[in-house]
């Protein structure tokens, strides 16, 4: 599998000209604007790692010289006539304007990197397992855009389970049950009746949203203790999670995201070294090359989309006890989506989905902390950001990248 | 081994594809099953593959009855078959394909790939199979990515393998290759079913001889007792010249002028790099070379459906560089595209549409923005009669046509017009003998009229017959324009990329120098950015002798 990242020079250039541009808000506003000696103080000192003293930044100063680093990294895009290492140089860019922004944020006060790191990682969660699901699914040949719908279902089912029974694997379980049985009926309609697998999947997001709002509104309501789950605790590693900023950040959470990590990796060694994965991958580029092989191209699709299911289900369970606790109204958010565009931002490939699921959770955790450090943008506003993050990350940035060869084409065998 | 088909039937709805088949393949025996396109010849195999079933009929392998579920218990049972339409993942390695479905493995399902690598280089050296097990199959020439079509088989311990129509998409050096990879299969004691249209190859290279007419079989010869036109009688039904016949041209002005033209495509290959090319009004220049050397960019930068990257399109003087489609049909080009069915035709529309979709919005087909249906209709019936169109009437849909009248209704609508340049690609291309001889005496008779006409084509038998020149072309240039009295060995090695300098020939070498003559004509633009290196192979006739990088 070489899916090519075709990035043309006008699109090089393109990044380049934005880098310029954030450069001149990361001089000026960020920068010179900033009344001198004013001081930011970056928290970096958690439990359980061993401490480590806080690093404080002259705002301007950090500013100015991030903005001149990056306004020299627009140099080299522009003048540049090779489209070669862009990426790095644009991400370099991205990563100083982050800096300076969150520097300038925290100016006159104090902000825990190592605590919004941290629930950076666990917003990026769900997504992670979301865009797995994505990718299991899409790989076959066959679009989940119901993932929306699993997560959503997945959460109410964990939460009302574990409410009921107080046992948070019951929980677990019921989620990945939920998720398996909404992705066994798009796989039922979808490949054994040739419906529209993209209208089937919205039709079961549609669903699950009127399902659980319908259900919080008459039952959950109601009965209380039926909305009342636990949550899973982070399980600190020995070791590990003593380990200065790091160790807090990846090695002192909960079961979810050490059970996203291990997933990951999983999948990915599954499909690009295995048997398994090797024929699932020819069935989502050529069915009927696989078909002449002797490989059941409808069964390998059907036990992908259940799979994929599955996968979502934990991801919403991850989403309700593995994080607030509590089911609510439309607890998805549209998140099922953003993990389809991090699939495809990451190239159909487990690591790359990796790389813009932390980003989308780095931006709604940053968005809660903006929030808390009183910053003058309307809530709502300050909410929508990550999705045109999305939005901007997935059309300006991906370029054109190629999806499996039958993704989404129905497969009829004679 | 020996393989039996008994009476095999087999309907799509009303049509019978396969009508009672029998045939028999003795073990070690080249056997061509020969037809015309829609014979049903792919039916059958498929029928034996395990992909179709058949409504009746016995298979019997060894002389014991055996029926496949699916393609895997037909390759159990020792057959391997290439498919006309290759059947290869491109995304995945030639390795990667040919172990699929059949993969060599280590504990935990992990993918054996060093075994994998071994199997592929000990048959490739057995057989004469150059193939890099590493390649990627996408950036392979189709010629080598056959190669890994029969490796695939090979690997499968195929006793008696298929061959659908493998020579189609080959040059004739290609071809040769092809060839005495079947001997040394033959050697080896594995059976051969060879399935082509082309009289030629059927009779230089066959043990035996099965022909097929509508879904039947109409006779079983050797190569001994028959020669071309009676194989083609046989094929066809009836006697059928092979010929094109047509006067000495009289060429005048020139009316197409492509000078210097560049086309690059979505991912910055200049698929077409640097054409010079003239077509004067009353000749023939006919386009040849293999599928996907740039030809199909240069017939739609000619019809502007495709950007210019630079150089420049004159049609008798006028610049149509940057014109528009519409323009250019304004312009007097008439355009038979490659693909009827995608570019030429709206199926789901009735005949009579179809007949004026160029000039619907204009007198008198349409006024004050209303069209005059009456008179398209009218003007439907005329065109079919006029072009011989078998339909039952201009209402139906011209998807239900055949794909011989599909392809009159596209000639009958462009050259219903005022008509300087016919610019016709793969006219023929899947039609009956019938309908071959008819596009060739529009062809000519757009000629005589006056007409400059460009016809493109990888059929080197339509090249000859057809072109008062011919020009080659090889990885987006043309390689030299020559006579039509030139040998096919010559033009074979122009499509192959070896620059033939003719005083006619405005040198415009590709990088065929470097190729030499074993070099085979590659998927040129799909061979990708990585340009020479990449998808170099051995067309060389003798087995084992090429190189594959
Ligand atoms: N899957 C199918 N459904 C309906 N008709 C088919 C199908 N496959 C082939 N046919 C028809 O059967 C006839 C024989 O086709 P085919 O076996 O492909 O011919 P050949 O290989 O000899 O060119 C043609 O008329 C074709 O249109
Ligand atoms: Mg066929």
């Amino acid at each position: 599998m070489r899916a090519e990242r075709v990035v043309s020079i006008a699109r090089v250039r393109g990044m380049g000209i934005f880098l310029g541009l954030i450069s001149l808000v990361m001089l000026l506003p960020f920068g010179f604007e900033v009344p001198a000696r004013t001081e930011a103080t970056f928290e970096i000192s958690q439990a359980p790692a061993l401490p480590v003293p806080a690093l404080s930044m002259d705002v301007r100063l950090v500013s100015v010289v991030l903005g001149l680093v990056t306004a020299a990294l627009c140099g080299v895009l522009v003048l540049r006539r090779s489209t070669r290492g862009a990426y790095a140089v644009f991400t370099a860019g991205v990563l100083c304007f982050l800096w300076s922004f969150l520097v300038w944020v925290g100016r006159g006060n104090s902000l825990n990197f190592v605590a919004l790191l941290g629930l950076s990682l666990i917003s990026a969660t769900p997504i992670v397992y979301g865009s797995l699901s994505g990718v299991l699914c899409e790989r076959s040949g066959v679009v989940n855009i119901a993932i929306e719908g699993q997560f959503l279902l997945g959460a109410f089912c964990a939460v009302v389970v574990d409410s009921a029974t107080g046992s948070l694997w019951a929980g677990v379980a019921a989620g990945a049950a939920v998720g398996a049985l909404l992705g066994w009926v798009l796989a039922f309609l979808a490949l054994r009746y040739g419906a529209d697998q993209i209208i089937v999947g919205v039709l079961i997001d549609a669903f699950a949203l009127g399902f659980t709002n319908y259900m919080l509104e008459q039952v959950l309501s109601p009965h209380e203790n039926l909305n009342s789950p636990g949550t899973f605790p982070a399980v600190a590693l020995p070791g590990l999670s003593r380990i200065p900023i790091v160790g807090p950040i990846l090695f002192d959470q909960n079961v979810f995201v050490y059970g996203a990590a291990m997933l990951l990796v999983l999948v990915n060694v599954a499909l690009f070294r295995t048997r398994w994965g090797l024929r699932v991958r020819a069935v989502g580029e050529h069915p009927q090359a696989a078909a002449t092989v002797g490989i059941h191209v409808l069964s390998v699709r059907y036990r992908n989309v259940v799979l994929g299911g599955l996968v979502a289900g934990l991801g919403g369970a991850a989403l309700s006890i593995g994080s607030t606790g509590q089911f609510s109204q439309d607890m998805s958010a549209g998140l099922g989506f953003v993990a389809l565009a991090a699939m495809i931002f990451g190239r159909w490939r487990p690591y790359g989905a990796l790389g813009a699921a932390l980003l989308f959770g780095f931006a709604r955790s940053l968005v809660g902390f903006l929030g808390v450090l009183g910053v003058a943008i309307p809530a709502p506003f300050l909410s929508m950001a990550p999705y045109v993050i999305t939005i901007a990350v997935v059309a300006g940035l991906v370029g054109r990248v190629r999806p499996p060869g039958a993704d989404g084409v129905p497969y009829r065998a004679e | 081994m020996r393989l039996e088909l008994d009476a095999i039937t087999k309907r799509f709805g009303s049509l019978v594809a396969n009508d009672k088949v029998s045939l028999t393949v003795e073990p070690g025996e080249i056997h061509c099953l020969l037809g015309e396109n829609g014979a049903g010849k792919s039916t059958l195999m498929n029928v034996l593959f395990g992909l179709l079933h058949a409504d009746s009929g016995a298979i019997r392998i060894d002389g014991g009855a055996v029926r496949f579920a699916d393609p895997g218990e037909a390759v159990r049972h020792g057959i391997g078959m290439v498919h006309q339409h290759f059947m290869l993942v491109p995304v995945f390695t030639a390795a990667e394909n040919v172990v699929l479905g059949f993969e060599p493995t280590r504990p935990l399902g992990l993918l054996d790939r060093r075994r994998a690598r071994a199997d592929i280089r000990r048959l490739s050296v057995e057989f004469g199979l150059e193939v890099d097990p590493d390649a990627v199959v996408e950036t392979l020439p189709v010629g080598v990515q056959q190669r890994v079509e029969i490796l695939k088989a090979l690997q499968r311990d195929a006793r008696l393998l298929i061959l659908d129509e493998p020579t189609a998409v080959l040059t004739p050096q290609e071809t040769e290759a092809l060839f005495s990879i079947m001997q040394s299969l033959k050697r080896s004691g594995r059976s051969i079913l060879f399935i082509t249209h082309k009289l030629k190859e059927v009779l230089s290279i066959a043990d035996r001889i099965t022909v097929m007419r509508l879904g039947k079989v109409v006779g079983a010869t050797t190569p001994q007792e028959v020669d071309e036109s009676e194989l083609a009688a046989m094929m066809v039904g009836r006697d059928v010249e092979l010929v094109v016949r047509k006067a000495e041209s009289h060429p005048g002005e020139p009316v197409l002028e492509l000078r210097n033209l560049r086309v690059v495509d979505e991912r910055g290959v200049a698929v077409v790099d640097g054409v010079d090319l003239e077509v004067r009004a009353g000749e023939i220049v006919a386009l040849a070379g293999v599928q996907g050397n740039g030809q199909t960019e240069l017939a739609e930068a000619v019809t502007r459906l495709r950007p210019v990257s630079s150089g420049s399109i004159r049609l008798a003087g006028e610049d149509l560089t940057r014109a528009s489609p519409r323009e250019v049909i304004r312009a007097g080009v008439a355009h038979v595209p490659e693909d009827r069915q995608e570019d030429g035709l709206v199926l789901g529309m009735t005949v009579a549409d179809n007949l004026v979709l160029d000039i619907y919005d204009v007198a008198p087909f349409a006024a004050h923005g209303v069209r005059d249906l009456a008179r398209v209709r009218g003007n439907g019936e005329t065109k079919l009669s006029e072009f011989d169109i078998r339909a039952p009437s201009a209402d139906v849909a011209v998807g239900t046509l055949s794909g011989g009248n599909q392809q009159k209704v596209v000639v009958a609508r462009e050259l219903s017009r005022p008509v300087k340049l016919l610019l016709a690609s793969q006219p023929t291309r899947g039609l009956d003998v019938g309908s071959i001889e008819y596009v060739h005496g529009r062809v000519v008779a757009a000629r005589d009229a006056g007409s400059a006409v460009l016809v493109i084509s990888s059929e080197l038998d339509e090249v000859l017959a057809l072109g008062d020149r011919i020009a080659v072309m090889y990885r987006g240039r043309i390689t030299g324009i020559v006579g039509p009295g030139t040998g096919r060995e010559e033009i074979g090695l122009m499509m192959a990329g070896v620059t033939v300098p003719p005083a006619e020939a405005p040198s415009t070498a590709g990088d065929g120098g470097a190729a030499g003559a074993g070099d085979t004509g590659d998927g040129g633009p799909h061979a990708g950015p990585a340009g020479g290196g990449a998808g170099k192979a051995s067309g060389d006739p003798a087995p084992g002798k090429g190189s594959t990088r």
